[in-house]
């Protein structure tokens, strides 16, 4: 089912009724889920209306903050995420780039640099490859190197990891490689009230922050409640939020992924199985106590992600298991990752090398030493 | 009614506005042809004119950004019969997305080598006797003693530091012998609100402004006192209430964070500019291109300074490009450029000067390529020897030192003798080695400073690292040096 969805929303989102329809019925379930979060869950809102709305109140609130990136203007955003921001606030605070994410990556430094608070969007992180010298280089390691005179007040976003059919060059999970680097926080948003928290507290922060999206969450809605919708609201960078308790087996994830880990969990609950699952959030600092703590609750932990497994996510939450909670392990972690091979096209091969939700189930059973061959693991 | 408006620009001027789409002979003129809706015309013509708007820096509507956006453009279909005022007939144009083109039916292709290089802007010859009927920049005895002993402080900074990484003393070095005037002159021309970013070869212009013989030293020997905290290398100097940004070592990353720099500057309608220095070797960088480029299209104020000092490391600008150096890459981006002798300290400081008055009145970037040599090893890692020959070094040096050069011309205005020279130096020279013993001397960093500085607020992980560290010195401290501070 799902993967019939992914393809309709590959041809660029045209059929979002359909897609949304499609996504409603999925979604149904795991509404009960969260609504179970919120006190008074009247309002729903996709995460695209969450960065807009997110970036609108920002901007209004602090004059120093500003958009650039190509077609975030007139276009109205590549994914239309800064739709209507060219209206209100004029071409001087909403600014269309030509080719060059080096170029406008060093240009958002520079502006921050000298104080302002730009948000600069890649078309995709991929693209952020040609920029990220000015990532690392300038914006992560200019406040320590200049011994606090230089701060980086900047935000990078734009969406991350896999869509749908869109090959090798497009596809790729970011996460472990900015999650290396010290100087810069990242994050990473799943649900709508998580991006319209986090993308405030990133534009708000003093520190550079990348910030990364999915592509195919923006269509999806997500119920806010009065709280999130109000414009001060905010979100912790480097806490992780447990969407779903439970005591079997702690599952963590992040962006797409939590809604795989949280179908994963009603699969395994009818199997009495009780995962507990973690949505990340933040990538860095990464939150290690709360993923902690759960492990020494439930014994056992599957991390999930959709990026390459070597030096991923995954391998540094195991690390820190394993020095700070060895002894609660009842079982070996479990990682699932992506295919260790660039982004296939065909949508057959593309399924095969992104986690799916059979992965996740299949995977927590392992670590519940709940019998599955190991031969038929993919 | 096309003879009606030959004779009579200004009405068709009138008309335009009341008529709206029209179309004019296109003449060498201000009336330009007007493709879209007058009020709405926001793009800049290939004569250059930025038609239909008012000057970017007045006013604060959206145009204030410049040329933004073309509301419609006529399709590509339509030809125009041009007439000019003798009613001959011109070759035939046509729009194109970006402007008016005209056609030629001969093909020729543009040289890739013009027959004469563009030619480099200098007043004082190698005598130090101002050339005939150059135009310059009055300078008074004040101001050209304050650039002449701050260009031998420079180079007394230079050679001195230099000896004393060759003495072990301090890790690394990087001079700027036979560029004094550049570093200088350029820094006179600026205000203290001009910020700058530089490369790393330009720390004359922080000692224009102000830094002292004790800071530079304190920054080599990462020290107590180092404002950078002993992090980073010798050279990369940094002080913000000179307003020079922190060198950084990677090359040409200043020249797109110029345009951002100088974008914060526009927004507030600072009546300062950004300068940022390159070397020519920089220019090959992704960045040089991305920067240029960007900064033509957001009008920002920023004086791209290229010190074209010859050689990249070991190679020779020959093997850097192929174009006549790079003044004529600023044409090609847009910009207003011009070649100077980066030797001649007037010539450069009237050159610096007027940019800096065009950036900020026109809002608009401007290239200056300063000529010069680099006399210098690359630095403390190099021995130009190996790459060069050394009598072209000695000939720089000597016959072409900018210091001396500037000397003449201080001297002929009977300024400066050979007393107040040995003076200066020795006292120079004096300051400089005291500078350099109290720093040596000095406490190195504490360790807290490891941790400090990589986010704003020390982050909870960094707090543990630091307290496991210092528990680790307590419990083995013949591992570590007594006399460096915890």
């Amino acid at each position: 089912m799902l993967g019939i969805v992914r393809r309709r929303i590959a041809r660029g989102g045209v059929n979002a009724s359909i897609v949304e329809q499609s996504l409603q019925k999925i979604r149904n379930q795991s509404l009960i889920y969260a609504s179970r979060s919120y006190s008074s869950a009247s309002k729903e809102m996709t995460v695209r209306d969450a960065l807009n709305s997110a970036l609108d109140e920002e901007m209004s609130a602090d004059p120093k903050v500003f958009v650039m990136g190509e077609e975030v203007g007139e276009y109205q955003g590549a994914y239309k995420i800064t739709k209507g921001l060219l209206d209100k606030y004029g071409p001087e605070r909403v600014v269309d780039t030509p080719i060059t994410e080096a170029g406008f990556a060093g240009i958002g430094v520079g502006a921050a640099y000298h104080g302002l608070r730009p948000v600069v969007e890649f078309m995709t992180f991929n693209f952020s490859m040609q920029a990220i010298d000015h990532i690392i280089n300038s914006a992560a390691k200019s406040n320590y190197m200049s011994a606090g005179q230089i701060s980086v007040p900047i935000v990078f976003r734009g969406p991350n990891g896999a869509a749908a059919g869109v090959g090798a060059q497009h596809s790729q999970c970011y996460a472990a490689w900015f999650g290396a680097c010290p100087g810069l926080k990242v994050l990473a948003p799943y649900s709508s009230e998580d991006a319209r928290g986090l993308l405030k507290a990133a534009i708000r922060d003093p520190d550079p922050v990348v910030f990364l999206e999915n592509e195919l969450l923006y269509g999806e809605s997500f119920p806010v409640s009065a709280e999130v919708l109000d414009s001060s609201f905010c979100l912790p960078i480097g806490k992780a939020k447990i969407e779903r308790e439970g005591k079997d087996v702690t599952i963590t994830a992040f962006s797409k992924m939590v809604g795989y880990a949280l179908k994963a969990a009603e699969i395994l609950a009818k199997e009495g199985i009780s995962a507990e699952v973690i949505n990340l959030r933040s990538i860095r600092p990464l939150d290690r106590s709360t993923i902690n703590a759960s492990v020494r609750k439930t014994n056992r932990l599957v991390t999930v992600e959709e990026g390459f497994p070597q030096h991923g996510v995954g391998a540094e939450i195991c690390a820190s298991v394993v020095e700070e909670s060895f002894e609660y392990l009842d079982a070996p972690v479990e990682r699932i990752a992506g295919a260790d091979v660039p982004m296939p096209y065909a949508a057959n091969l593309e399924r095969m090398a992104v986690p799916q939700i059979e992965d996740i189930v299949r995977a927590a059973k392992r670590a519940c030493y709940r019998s599955v061959p190991l031969a038929a693991t993919a | 009614m096309a003879i009606w408006l030959r004779r009579s620009r200004s009405l068709a001027h009138y008309l335009k506005a009341e008529i709206g789409f029209w179309k004019v002979p296109n003449q060498r003129s201000f009336l330009n042809p007007c493709f879209f809706n007058p009020e709405k015309s926001s793009s800049t013509t290939l004569t250059g004119e930025n038609y239909g708007n008012p000057p970017s820096f007045l006013g604060n509507s959206p145009t204030l950004f410049g040329s933004r956006r073309f509301e419609s453009i006529k399709s590509g279909r339509e030809e125009l019969d041009l007439e000019d005022e003798n009613g001959g007939h011109q070759n035939q144009a046509m729009d194109f997305p970006g402007g008016r083109i005209s056609f030629t039916s001969e093909m020729k292709f543009i040289s890739e080598s013009p027959r004469e290089r563009i030619p480099c802007y200098r007043v004082l010859d190698d005598d130090g006797l101002p050339i005939m009927h150059s135009s310059f920049v009055e300078v008074s005895k004040e101001a050209a003693l304050k650039m002449f002993s701050n260009m031998v402080t420079l180079e007394t900074m230079d050679t001195i530091l230099y000896e004393a990484q060759r003495q072990g003393r301090i890790s690394f070095y990087l001079t700027s012998i036979g560029e004094e005037a550049i570093n200088i002159a350029t820094a006179a021309a600026l205000t203290p609100h001009d910020v700058v970013l530089p490369q790393y070869r330009e720390p004359g212009v922080l000692l224009w402004r102000g830094f002292t013989l004790q800071e530079f030293s304190n920054q080599c020997f990462g020290n107590k006192a180092d404002y950078g905290k002993g992090r980073q290398m010798p050279i990369h100097y940094g002080s913000n209430k000179h307003n020079y940004f922190t060198v950084s070592s990677t090359i040409a990353t200043q020249i797109p964070q110029a345009v951002g720099a100088a974008y914060s500057l526009k927004m507030d309608k600072k009546d300062a500019c950004v300068v940022t220095y390159f070397g020519d070797g920089g220019t090959s960088e992704g960045d040089f291109h991305a920067g240029l480029n960007f900064a033509a299209v957001m009008e920002a104020p920023v004086v791209y300074i290229c010190r074209n000092n010859g050689w990249a490391i070991s190679t020779p600008v020959s093997q850097q490009f192929r174009s006549d150096g790079v003044v004529v890459k600023g044409k090609a981006y847009g910009i207003r450029s011009i070649r100077v002798d980066g030797n001649d300290a007037l010539a450069v400081y009237s050159a610096t000067l007027a940019a800096r008055e065009m950036a900020i009145t026109e809002q608009k970037p401007i290239l200056i390529e300063m000529l010069t040599y680099r006399v210098g090893h690359h630095s403390t890692s190099d021995d130009s020897t190996k790459y060069r020959p050394v009598d072209e070094i000695e000939h720089w040096k000597t016959a072409r030192n900018p210091i001396s050069r500037f000397r003449k011309w201080v001297d002929k205005n009977g300024w400066w003798s050979d007393k107040d020279e040995s003076e200066l130096r020795a006292n120079v020279r004096k300051q400089l080695l005291q500078a350099i013993q109290v720093a040596e001397k000095a406490e190195k960093p504490p360790i807290s400073n490891l941790f400090t500085d990589v986010y704003e607020s020390l982050p909870s992980n960094l707090c543990e690292q630091e307290e496991l560290l210092r528990e680790s010195i307590k419990r083995h401290p013949q591992d570590y040096p007594s006399d460096v501070p915890v």
